[in-house]
């Protein structure tokens, strides 16, 4: 997509940071329009708001620049930027009351008695605060605070408005209410707003754009539909909504076999028999009485109101679990049949199909990778040294509870369920990340023992 | 009987009132007794009269601001850097202005006597003010200290965000909100040096002679009811700066005291 560049406000060129031996943010490349309201989403830890402080200039930019307007803001010192933002705990000046805290921009830049009065009085009839110019910022409830905070932001008129997370401290109520005034201050100014949230229903309710975010890396960039509708891979099938992601086997071009059958899609280009995964939102799947028309069947096993519709979970006879959601209840324990549209079915390029290491032979039978030895089959031709490429299949990778076991160790960094097994992602003691399909029941940040068969480690040797 | 909570302050209302409030009114007794009991305003007109003792009273008040003022001026950039992460990555920093601490502060004073002698430098005020700076550093380190670490960085940050430079970040941002931790250190330095007397004879061969030594003399030479009203006295003005300037900044938030 070709834009204007005078529509571009903000260009961000090959950003990279590490902090230490972490890397935080890996060759980053995005432009944000003039006017947009854009939101960086993601989980904790993905890089969001160390791009937005870099934006800021909180945070120096180790490679790559950023322009703002076409100019090359990397080097220029916060205060120097015009950009203001909206900071995750308000950070309101405890010694200045609501008038000086939001006037403080403007008597920095010398600007004359009235207007400064004329333009807090203005900005604080936007935030609705006007009677508590004189109150105390401690004095104050958080949603209270809130205001005020972008209250000083916004008096500045700056360019691009950055917002750090800035209603993750308030209540659900408080939460949406804040949604719904920021969206309207958004349409009401033109101003660019940058958004940093974790919450995916936020980023979905609030934005024009969504950068969707993890371990550093832009994972896709869209509006709230096409994100929902069409996302690029499993993190992000996973992170927006609820879905049912699995396995597939793109067939030929618009035919995908997944949890046992075929069926027909609109997915072309993915070549033939090739692994792929596949994303169904729950409330895709037409589920009914009626055996005969359906594409596949099985037995409802759970079925949970929850408000509008109903949530049910499906295992179809094949022994795949399925989430459905539709407004009619259907009895736990009855047959059902079920459809699926193809448009509805998205089919999305796997990211790896086995996990791959760099490792080094240290001895005929053993080899190092992961930061640690593993024994191997006898290697006929590779010598102590040699560097070698190593793979090991998902369902080969041995998790113990009993960390002694294991030849290394690590935790549960992210795991997705893909209908029968679970994916996981375990980050290991070295920081490698190590992909593991298994039936076994692992939560989140569990540290486990990671041991690997001799049979199953594949090496091959890298030529020079 | 020891079903009310409140009878579980009993001992410390016990100790509170056998070491503070007890000496604290046999002080007030003897400052308004005469050597045979009888009442008498002489002693406290005394501390108004006798030129020696309001003298070295201002002298004492002179050179406790003067140490204040260095403390502050040393204490203040060295919590700055010892509260900045990015240039204080070890403890040992910290530590170095700790040690000093562990060795007993006349034991110290002596030691930095002799290294004034060894350098056949005269012992006067400016060894004085050296000496009571090295002892009360770190009392002034250690508040301003603990309020920066304490500071949420965003509020600096928030202030450069809307534009001011980094010299006005500090006057208009940190300095402010680091005063609870100033007002502490201030306290816990000007104080006890009004009232020091063991240091100014060391490190001034007694050329000097401050407020704390004038009541220690008087004790010494058996003039139990004038140094007594002299510890009055001084209490009682150190008293009204603490209400002043405590109310002067009622929510310390961070400081000591």
């Amino acid at each position: 997509m070709k834009v204007d560049p005078k529509d571009v406000i903000i260009d961000i060129q090959h950003i990279s940071k590490s902090f230490g031996d972490k890397t935080v943010l890996n060759d980053i490349n995005l432009y944000i329009k003039k006017g947009e309201f854009i939101t960086l989403l993601g989980p904790s830890g993905c890089g969001k708001t160390t791009m937005l402080r870099m934006i800021a200039g909180f945070t120096p930019v180790d490679e790559g620049t950023i322009l703002l307007e076409g100019k090359d803001i990397s080097q220029v010192p916060p205060h120097k930027r015009p950009l203001n933002t909206v900071f995750q705990k308000y950070a309101l000046f405890p010694h200045l009351d609501v008038y000086d805290n939001v006037a403080f921009g403007l008597k920095l830049k010398k600007t004359p008695k009235e207007e400064i009065d004329q333009r807090v009085r203005k900005v604080l009839k936007l935030v609705s605060m006007s009677d508590y110019e004189d109150r105390d910022v401690s004095s104050l409830s958080g949603g209270q605070q809130q205001r005020i905070a972008i209250a000083r932001a916004l008096v500045n008129q700056p360019k691009v408005l950055l917002l750090d997370e800035p209603l993750s401290a308030l209540d659900l109520k408080m939460r949406k209410d804040m949604q719904i005034e920021l969206k309207e201050m958004h349409e009401k100014l033109g101003i660019t707003f940058i958004y940093v949230t974790h919450d995916q229903e936020e980023a979905l309710t609030l934005s024009d754009t969504i950068v969707v975010m993890n371990e550093g890396k832009i994972q896709q960039i869209g509006t709230p539909t096409d994100i929902y509708n069409e996302p690029v891979n499993s993190f992000v099938a996973d992170f927006i909504g609820e879905s049912n992601i699995v396995n597939g086997t793109m067939i030929c071009d618009r035919k995908v076999r997944f949890i046992g059958h075929e069926f027909d899609c609109v997915d072309e280009g993915f070549g033939e028999n090739v692994p792929v995964d596949v994303v169904v939102r729950p409330e895709d799947i037409y589920i009914m009485n009626n055996l005969e028309a359906a594409q596949f069947t099985g037995k409802v096993t759970t079925c949970i109101f929850k408000g509008v519709h109903y949530e049910m979970t499906v295992v179809t006879n094949e022994g795949y679990e399925v989430m459905i959601q539709d407004y009619n209840a259907f009895e736990v324990g009855s047959e059902v049949g079920m459809l699926i549209k193809p448009s509805d079915i998205q089919v999305m390029k796997k990211e790896r199909t086995c996990n791959t290491f760099e490792g080094e032979m240290t001895a005929e039978d053993a080899v190092e990778f992961l930061g640690v030895e593993f024994d191997c089959l006898p290697q006929e031709g590779l010598e102590k040294g040699d560097k070698v490429k190593v793979e090991v299949a998902f369902d080969k990778v041995d998790l113990m509870d009993n960390l002694d076991e294991g030849v290394t160790e690590g935790d549960v960094d992210f795991l997705l369920y893909k209908g029968n097994h679970w994916h996981l992602t375990i980050k290991t003691e070295y920081g490698f990340n190590v992909y593991v399909d298994t039936n076994d029941v692992w939560d989140k940040n569990d540290i486990v023992g990671i041991r690997i068969d001799k049979e199953d480690i594949k090496i091959t040797k890298i030529s020079e | 009987m020891f079903r009310k909570r409140s009878t579980w302050a009993l001992p410390y209302v016990i100790f509170m009132v056998l070491f503070v409030v007890l000496p604290l009114l046999l002080i007030a007794f003897y400052a308004m007794t005469d050597g045979n009991g009888h009442f008498t305003f002489s002693n406290i007109a005394g501390f108004f009269t006798d030129a020696k003792f309001l003298n070295s009273f201002l002298v004492s008040l002179e050179v406790a601001l003067e140490n204040t003022l260095i403390c502050l001026a040393i204490g203040y950039p060295v919590a700055m850097i010892l509260s900045n992460k990015d240039l204080n990555k070890s403890a040992v920093t910290a530590l170095l202005f700790i040690l000093p601490m562990w060795i007993n502060a006349l034991m110290r004073t002596m030691a930095t006597a002799e290294i004034f002698n060894a350098f056949g430098i005269q012992l006067g005020k400016g060894t004085l003010l050296f000496g009571m700076a090295y002892d009360y550093l770190p009392f002034m380190i250690y508040p301003i200290y603990n309020v920066l670490n304490k500071m949420d960085k965003s509020y600096a940050e928030a202030a450069a965000d809307l534009g001011a430079k980094p010299a006005t970040v500090f006057l208009k941002v940190t300095l402010p909100l680091s005063m609870p931790g100033i007002i502490s250190g201030v306290m816990m330095v000007f104080m006890p040096t009004v009232s020091t007397f063991a240091v100014s004879e060391i490190l001034t061969n007694n050329t000097i002679q401050l407020f704390g030594s004038v009541i220690q003399e008087q004790f010494y030479n058996m003039m139990w009811n004038q140094g007594a009203a002299l510890a009055l006295v001084m209490l009682i003005i150190i008293g009204i700066t603490t209400i002043f300037s405590s109310k002067k900044d009622g929510e310390a938030e961070g400081g000591l005291i």
